[in-house]
Formats: structure tokens, C-alpha cells, sequence
């Protein structure tokens, strides 16, 4: 994880700022965030973290949907989510509120 | 079976270039336009341009990047947004500028416009507004950026550099984050089309370019998180080639004001290429099977040096078109690699080049076929 990335709190809320968006992609398979003259073809695990991603829930309670969604640790999940969720905001695709 | 399925069956396109018109009140001598710049009478209409969009949106494409000339000269821009986002597409407004009114820009952000990238020709009025040949220019930019911003709008900036500005790197870095700016482009001029008529008042010298890099890479660094700083590489002074489009037909395609369907912009210099049009073929249909699109596709076409280099699937050969306007042949190696036989005569090129006095000859149509 870069080091210069901010600490999210678990009370922080983030969302995709105007201009970038979650689709499905259709013609090759998967999901994608479209930013402007960028696309990031997504895994199957940053899909499910951003499909959570509403601009309304904070990131404990997408940790908490993502832990009883798919039966894993808690701590392990906060902790993935927070590197990702750090990255995107690094990235200028996605903002706290 | 579908063309996922198939290994030999290219990828689709990601984006797709719509370059609506070659009308422009700019005249800037870089213009990645052809020489012979097609006329309004002879542009695509409406419904055609909306067809398109939904043969781009069939075919794969995730993003328009809306362009020209300047766009906006076209006065049905916000309907063609509006396909666009009917389609899913995410669109990119690619503008100088200087003819969008707030009442204009509101409408295009409300037909669903994703981003605006704005073209400056320098970090001040008496440089910008001479590399556009147009007075005025500058304030009308900066006024116009405001309001992207102020609709909420990402607003990119984007720079071409080449002698007369390549000094104005940290102020443009300044001006992006003053506008408000969320990236920025530091594009080196690519000689094509009126670059490539202007070469020898453009091009740079090389300690300064090497200088111009380091600056760029620094101020990314310190601006991670608040300014994506994008640069476009300088490449007569490079030992590697770009990867031209990331590959021929193989992420992006053109499609021309007049409804040709090219991989990249400069594609129509290369001989014997024959390029089909939107009007009389289906945008998938000539992705897939036409001949110029499969003509410099992959790595079997390269030359044996190409063809044995670990680069090969990282600069897919580098540029068809340079290859051309430097050796005389489109399937060369791009001379710019340091493999080439002709390299070190592009290096003496452009240090003979960055050396001359020339003046602008300024983009516009001609008077011939007025």
C-alpha cells in the first residue's frame, strides 16, 4: 500500500465522484469503473466491494455485509477493504464524503 | 460460438474517437488533423452519428471521446450526448473551449456528459492565443473552465508542448490545480499530420526535453491523490518506440467527420489502405474483417527484428504511420527504436529540426476545394 494513502476510519463514508462510474462489461466479460480517459477492468472482489459502495453506508457496515456475505474473518476483510478503498481514492476514482 | 470464445477473433475496442467535425476557430500548427481537412457539407449527419454510437455500445466500446476539430461547432452536440448515454457510453468532451456558453454546458452535462477535457496552448494569453492564432483565446479558456467546474464537471486540461511552451511545464501544473482540475495531460507533440508540416518550428531541443520529463515525473509525485498527471513521451529523442494506440486495432478506433473508420489518426497517409465508411458498412463489421484493420493487427506482419523482440507485445512495433513518414514504408520498423537501421537519422533529425527558425504554418482548409 502506498504510504502517502490517507487512513480510512471505519465511520468514513466514500463515493464515486461525478465522472466515474461501475458498469457491467458485456463484451468481454466482468465489471469496470470507467474514469475519465481511463478504464479499470475489476476483479470479482473489488466488484463486491463496490457494488456496496453507495455513498450512504460507512465502510464498517460494507465490511459488515461483505463478512456475513461471504463467511470470512472480519478484521481480514476491513483490512483489504481499507488497502483497495485507499488506492481508488489515490487514483482520484473515488472520494470521502 | 461468440467471440469470447474465439482465440483468433480480436478483442473489441475499448474507445472509440468521434471526430464530428474538422471545423475549429483555432488554427494551432500541432493539429493531429490531415492536411486536407474535410468540409461541413461532407460531414456525417445526425442520425447516422446516432446509429454509430449504438454500433459502438453493440460492439464493446465503454467510452466516446467526442472531438474534431472542435465539437461543439456542431450545433447538434447535446443529441449526440444523449445517444451516447441512452448507450451507456461514457462520454469525453474534447474542446478548446471558446464556444460552449454556460446555457450550452448546462444542457450538455444534463444530456449526460461525463467529463470535459480542455485544450490550453500554453500556460498564458500571449502564448496560448498565438499557438491558436486566435486573440481572445486564453481568457475565454480560463472563463470556461470555471464554469465546468462550477457544474460539477471533471475537467481535465490538456497541453500540447513542443519549443514555444515546453518552459511552461510548472505553470501549467499550476494553472491545472488553480482551474480546479482533476488530471492533467502533458502531451508532447506527435509529428502527424500538421505537427509533422510544422516540425521544424516545433520540435524541441533534446537537453530540454530530457529536463521537461524529470520536471513532469516530479510533479506527479508530489501531487498523487489531488492531480493525475498524464504525460504523452517525446518520441525522436526516445531508444523505444510508443506503443502506438497500444496496438494497431486492437483498443481504439477513428471514426472521421466524413464516416471513415480508421485505427488511429494519421492512418489514411499509409498507401494502399483503403478505409470503409460508417455510411455503407457496420462498425463491427469493419473492427473485425477489414482488411486495414487486419493489416498491421498482432505481431505477424512485423519485420524479424520486431518479430524476435521481448518487446514486441509491449510496443505492438511501435507507430505504422511514423514508420512511414520517416522511412517511406509503413511495415519498417518504427525508426524511433534503437534497433532500427534508421534511428540515428532521426536523432540528427530532430537536432537539425530544434535547431531551425521556421515559422507556423497555421491548421486550415485549404483554398483549392473551398
Amino acid at each position: 500500500m502506498n504510504p502517502s494513502a490517507p487512513a480510512l476510519a471505519e465511520d468514513a463514508i466514500v463515493r464515486l465522484p461525478r465522472g466515474v462510474r461501475l458498469r457491467e462489461d458485456k463484451a468481454r466479460g466482468g465489471w469496470v469503473l470507467l474514469a475519465p480517459e481511463r478504464v479499470f477492468q475489476l476483479d470479482p472482489v473489488a466488484r463486491e466491494v463496490l457494488a456496496r459502495v453507495d455513498g450512504e453506508r460507512d465502510i464498517g457496515a460494507i465490511v459488515d455485509d461483505l463478512a456475513a456475505a461471504f463467511a470470512a474473518p472480519r478484521e481480514r476483510i476491513l483490512g483489504d477493504v481499507r488497502a483497495m478503498l485507499a488506492d481508488l481514492i489515490l487514483k482520484q476514482v473515488l472520494e470521502v464524503v | 460460438m461468440s467471440h469470447l470464445d474465439d482465440p483468433a477473433r480480436p478483442a473489441p475496442p475499448l474507445g472509440m474517437l468521434a471526430e464530428l467535425t474538422h471545423r475549429c476557430p483555432l488554427q494551432c500548427p500541432y493539429c493531429s488533423n490531415p492536411l486536407e481537412l474535410t468540409r461541413k457539407r461532407d460531414e456525417l449527419d445526425t442520425a447516422t452519428w446516432q446509429r454509430v454510437f449504438a454500433e459502438a455500445a453493440e460492439l464493446g466500446v465503454l467510452q466516446v471521446h467526442l472531438s474534431g476539430g472542435e465539437p461543439a461547432a456542431r450545433p447538434d452536440l447535446e443529441a449526440l450526448v444523449a445517444s451516447c448515454a441512452e448507450q451507456g457510453l461514457y462520454t469525453n468532451l474534447i474542446t478548446a473551449g471558446v464556444n460552449i456558453d454556460r446555457a450550452r454546458l448546462e444542457a450538455l452535462a444534463e444530456a449526460g456528459l461525463d467529463h470535459v477535457q480542455l485544450s490550453v496552448q500554453g500556460a498564458t494569453a500571449p502564448i496560448n492565443d498565438h499557438l491558436a492564432n486566435l486573440p481572445g483565446a486564453f481568457d475565454k479558456k480560463l472563463a470556461f473552465a470555471r464554469e465546468v467546474t462550477d457544474v460539477g464537471l471533471p475537467l481535465t486540461l490538456n497541453s500540447v508542448i513542443h519549443r514555444a511552451n515546453l518552459h511552461q511545464i510548472p505553470d501549467l501544473v499550476e494553472l491545472a490545480l488553480t482551474l480546479g482540475a482533476r488530471r492533467l495531460e502533458i502531451a508532447h507533440a506527435q509529428y502527424y499530420g500538421w505537427a509533422l508540416e510544422n516540425r521544424a518550428a516545433l520540435m524541441p531541443p533534446r537537453e530540454q526535453v530530457m529536463e521537461a520529463l524529470a520536471l513532469v515525473e516530479a510533479a506527479r509525485e508530489r501531487l498523487e491523490g489531488k492531480l493525475v498527471i498524464d504525460a504523452v513521451v517525446p518520441d525522436y529523442y526516445a531508444r523505444l518506440p510508443k506503443p502506438c494506440m497500444n496496438g494497431w486495432g486492437r483498443q481504439s478506433l477513428n471514426v472521421t467527420p466524413a464516416g471513415r473508420v480508421l485505427p488511429c489518426h494519421a492512418a489514411e497517409t499509409i498507401p494502399g489502405l483503403t478505409f470503409l465508411n460508417v455510411r455503407e458498412h457496420g462498425l463491427g463489421e469493419i473492427w473485425y474483417d477489414s482488411p486495414a484493420f487486419n493489416a498491421y493487427r498482432g505481431t505477424a506482419w512485423m519485420p524479424d527484428t520486431c518479430q524476435s523482440c521481448e518487446r514486441r507485445e509491449i510496443d505492438w512495433g511501435g507507430c505504422r504511420c511514423q514508420a512511414l513518414a520517416l522511412t517511406g514504408e509503413a511495415s519498417q520498423m518504427d525508426p524511433v527504436c534503437e534497433r532500427s537501421p534508421y534511428h540515428d537519422e532521426v536523432q540528427t533529425l530532430a537536432i537539425v529540426d530544434s535547431k531551425r527558425d521556421d515559422d507556423f504554418t497555421y491548421r486550415r482548409f485549404s483554398r483549392q476545394s473551398a
